[in-house]
């Protein structure tokens, strides 16, 4: 069944922006009276022991540690990552100095006569000299930022009984984020108060970060977003690390600032998504049946913790995927580097470990002698069944019918069976799901959104949160969600662009939650508008989220109860040729099938799924980032390629409804499952056509040469 | 100095340009004249979001010098839109829902135009390399293969 919501309207914002005349925070404030540039260490690890810098003329700036007014730390999860290096530096590319001043050319010119000398110290470029302690602790006892630790049924037992035991460890490498628009920001002093428009996805949170630094109330720092040019993620966190300098320099010299990074710098010293290195023992009966999982899950989270143990925690939830295994055990661990930290990237978490277990699920299918896909079915979640954190599957699983859908649409089965006879042909599958929301509790004790409605004298309503568009089409769609609810038209309705001294805090624009959590709020909103609308008067709203009624109490010490009171779910389907002389990978054919409870628009659904998809690609073979002695080597956009429009064949998708009762009219999250699938079924694919098992993305020409030369 | 005036047109008005010759013609654009459509993405002449048209040819505006353009004819997103062709692309990329954070698009319109004036009625692989030098984050890229198509036929004799 279809929903009406789910058809398609021409998105707010898409003539603006087509016509050229959004403007993006370079657009907004092209000519600025002050610019600053980020001056940044040179050495991975080492103690700071001396300083030389230029003499400044009038006007010219050099704000560094010294100059907090505050404490130098940034508060995100926990307040580790220092405004400016101080005494230390954990990774090559800290922020040290802002230079700043009237003249481009003059603060680089400054900017180069700066002169830091280091006492260099061993620094972690591997989890295992992290482990080892290579140079000394550096966070905690043992350099692990976080550790979740899950047991489910009883793995001892079932390894015990067991007739074979199948292990194989499995690798994702680093991506980053390249939204088109660089980061970027403009600060000034304005009465007593510091004022700040950004690209960012969460404007409290930059907020919750400055307050400590400044030593200001948080109603006197003012965040305002403008106009977003992608984020993924990238702009969840980040923005802190710039701001918090800016956010020094502005309190000194009260002048406005503008901060824009180029892309090498972006490139060089932005957060990029976490590698990830996950080992699985299974335990199998001589059946060929599956009877537990036990799964060493390790992130390499770089120099500081930002929110590393949020995206260790969903990969800790997503790793046992849509598999019902009676007994599964894991040890998460996010351990502390000497790189360029690793953050939130779409997905969070979830790509690597869902890359892990459909790997694995093929690896053991493989060597059982079994077909993968029939392989798979007998453990697919159903409605009712136990999660690994004790808490259940409250939905009804479409798995089956979106399978059946993705196989007729793709014609896996019968090309399968043929590729077996044709080298160089490949065809694989993925299975994946992604929880909705903030894990656990979150929702209800951290975040507490709470969202506005508002409406004039014209009876225009307009909608108060902190869920930014970065172009996913949250204006688009809330306005959808509340007009429908309303039932007044479209057009009567506007999303009020995010300003922390505006808007209430509906929380970050993260997890696949602005349209499932926040979304259901608008929704609720403006049903009591409706009732109580009262035409050619003022009026608003105020909506607070109360947690889904029937979940299994979260309990945050023991990680038990529901992780995500919903999941979105999805089918990957990938095919492939890899060319038997240069072992480049063509791919032939993308289908997916996806169930996000109710697209609340259906044309714009299909964008994230289609752009996820080919993120997800890009990130399967064509994104290398390799980071050597600290510095990634891929410098520019000529050496770190991302999809062009010649790479990959159109993406066939499909959407099943499957209302979620507490969405905005049945919707659950979108925006980040769509991510979450790619990877294994490129790798299952190549993994056919060269006959190899692939354990590792991206999949590298280099790699399949060696793996086709060992005649694997 | 008079020789090193370098006389120019930017959507159909003459500029007269007397400053430093290696200056890049997206700061000039966007500095000096104030039309913003054109936006920095790379700065290396990579991903195409400062695309301009200049004497009818997609170029990277990131990576053009003030002191090759003597003579030359710019068109920007800001001059096409004003077009009966422009508007039709502009119309198509919402409809088709080309448009996601929208940092590119200035940018892909105009690779859309270059497109359309070469070959008005493009097969997809066309359209896929028309727009191969301009990098998109967030779509994937099908539903702008869409628009250009959608454009191409609702604006017959237009091109």
């Amino acid at each position: 069944m279809s929903h009406s919501i789910s058809n398609a309207v021409r998105r707010k914002d898409a003539v603006a922006k087509a016509s050229g005349t959004t403007e993006y925070l370079s657009d907004q404030f092209l000519h600025s009276p002050y610019h600053a540039k980020c001056f940044y260490s040179t050495v991975s690890r080492g103690k700071i022991i001396s300083r030389s810098l230029p003499d400044l003329p009038e006007d010219y700036y050099i704000i560094g540690a010294d100059h907090v007014p505050g404490t130098n730390s940034l508060h995100m999860i926990i307040d580790d990552w220092p405004v400016f290096a101080d005494k230390e530096v954990r990774y090559l590319g800290q922020i040290i100095y802002l230079v700043i001043g009237p003249d481009k050319e003059k603060v680089l010119e400054l900017h180069s006569r700066i002169k830091i000398e280091y006492q260099e110290l061993d620094p972690c470029y591997s989890l295992e000299d992290s482990a080892s302690l290579l140079g000394g602790v550096q966070h905690g006892e043992d350099n692990v930022f976080t550790r979740y630790d899950i047991h489910h049924g009883n793995v001892e037992d079932a390894f015990a009984g067991t007739v074979k035991i199948l292990e194989n460890e499995y690798y994702t490498g680093y991506q980053e984020h390249v939204y088109m628009e660089p980061q970027s920001m403009f600060a000034f002093w304005e009465n007593d108060s510091f004022v700040l428009h950004a690209s960012a996805q969460c404007p409290f949170y930059i907020r919750k970060s400055l307050v400590g630094a400044l030593g200001m109330e948080p109603e006197k720092v003012r965040i305002i977003q403008t106009a977003t040019g992608g984020a993924f993620g990238g702009k969840e966190h980040f923005p802190d690390v710039l701001a918090g300098p800016l956010a020094v320099a502005v309190y000194h010299i009260r002048q406005p600032v503008k901060l824009v990074l180029d892309r090498k710098e972006d490139l060089a010293y932005t957060i990029k998504r976490h590698p990830s290195s996950i080992s699985i023992r299974t335990a199998v009966d001589g059946d060929g049946t599956i009877l537990a999982h036990d799964i060493n899950l390790r992130l390499d989270g770089g120099a500081f913790a930002s929110c590393s143990a949020v995206v260790l925690a969903r990969a800790v939830f997503t790793v046992s995927n849509v598999y019902n295994v009676p007994n599964v055990r894991i040890c998460g661990r996010v351990f502390c580097t000497n790189k360029v930290p690793s953050d939130a990237f779409r997905g969070f978490g979830a790509p690597q470990a869902v890359f892990a277990m459909e790997s694995h699920m093929n690896y053991l299918a493989y060597e059982l002698g079994v077909d993968p896909l029939a392989f798979r079915q007998p453990y697919l979640l159903k409605q009712g069944d136990a999660t690994i954190t004790e808490g259940k599957v409250h939905e009804k699983v479409l798995l089956p019918e979106m399978t059946e859908r993705a196989l007729e649409m793709s014609g896996y089965k019968e090309k399968y069976e043929r590729y077996k006879n044709i080298p160089g042909k490949g065809i694989g599958f993925s299975y994946f799901l992604h929880g909705c929301g903030f894990t656990g509790n979150g929702e209800r004790d951290l975040i507490k959104a709470r969202i506005y409605l508002k409406k004039d004298e014209q009876d225009h309503v307009f909608i108060y949160a902190s869920n930014v568009e970065m172009g996913q089409g949250l204006s688009t769609t809330f306005c959808k969600v509340a007009s429908k609810a309303l039932d007044i038209p479209f057009d009567q309705v506007d999303f009020v662009g995010p300003d922390t001294a505006i808007v209430p805090d509906s929380g970050p624009t993260v997890a696949s939650r602005s349209i499932s959590v926040v979304g259901y709020l608008v929704q609720k909103a403006a049903e009591r508008l409706k009732e109580e609308w009262v035409p050619g008067e003022q009026q608003m709203i105020t909506q607070d989220y109360s947690p889904p009624e029937g979940l299994v109490e979260w309990d945050q010490e023991a990680l038990k109860g529901d992780a995500y009171p919903a999941y979105s779910w999805g089918v990957n389907i990938v095919e492939v040729e890899v060319d038997p002389l240069t072992c480049e990978v063509d791919t032939k054919g993308i289908w997916g099938v996806y169930d996000v409870g109710v697209p609340i628009d259906r044309q714009i659904v299909e964008g994230q799924i289609i752009g996820g998809m080919v993120q997800a690609l890009g990130y399967s073979h064509l994104e290398k980032l390799e980071n050597r002695d600290g510095r990634f080597k891929q410098a520019t956009m000529a050496d770190y390629m991302i999809p062009t429009s010649m790479d990959f064949p159109s993406t066939e998708k499909d959407i099943l409804d499957n209302p979620f009762e507490y969405g905005a009219f049945g919707a659950k999250g979108a925006g980040e499952m769509v991510f979450d699938g790619a990877a294994p079924a490129f790798g299952a694919a190549v993994s056919q056509a060269v006959d190899a098992i692939i354990d590792e993305v991206p999949v590298l020409p280099e790699t399949l040469m060696e793996l086709t030369d060992e005649g694997q | 100095m008079k020789d090193n005036k370098i006389e120019f047109t930017v959507n159909g008005g003459k500029k007269v340009y007397d400053g430093d010759p290696l200056r890049r013609l997206l700061d000039v654009l966007r500095e000096d004249l104030e039309l913003p459509g054109a936006k920095e993405g790379c700065g290396e002449g990579e991903c195409g979001a400062c695309s301009v048209l200049l004497d009818g040819k997609l170029v990277n505006s990131c990576v053009v010098a003030m002191g090759t353009i003597g003579g030359k004819d710019v068109l920007t997103v800001e001059g096409l839109k004003e077009t009966e062709q422009g508007k039709c692309i502009i119309e198509a990329y919402a409809d088709a829902g080309a448009v996601q954070c929208g940092f590119c698009t200035p940018g892909m319109v105009m690779a859309s135009e270059a497109i359309l004036r070469e070959n008005p009625e493009p097969d997809e692989q066309t359209i896929r390399k028309g727009l191969s030098g301009n990098l998109c984050r967030c779509t994937g890229y099908d539903q702008i293969v869409d628009a250009v198509k959608l454009a191409s036929e609702r604006g017959k004799g237009l091109w």
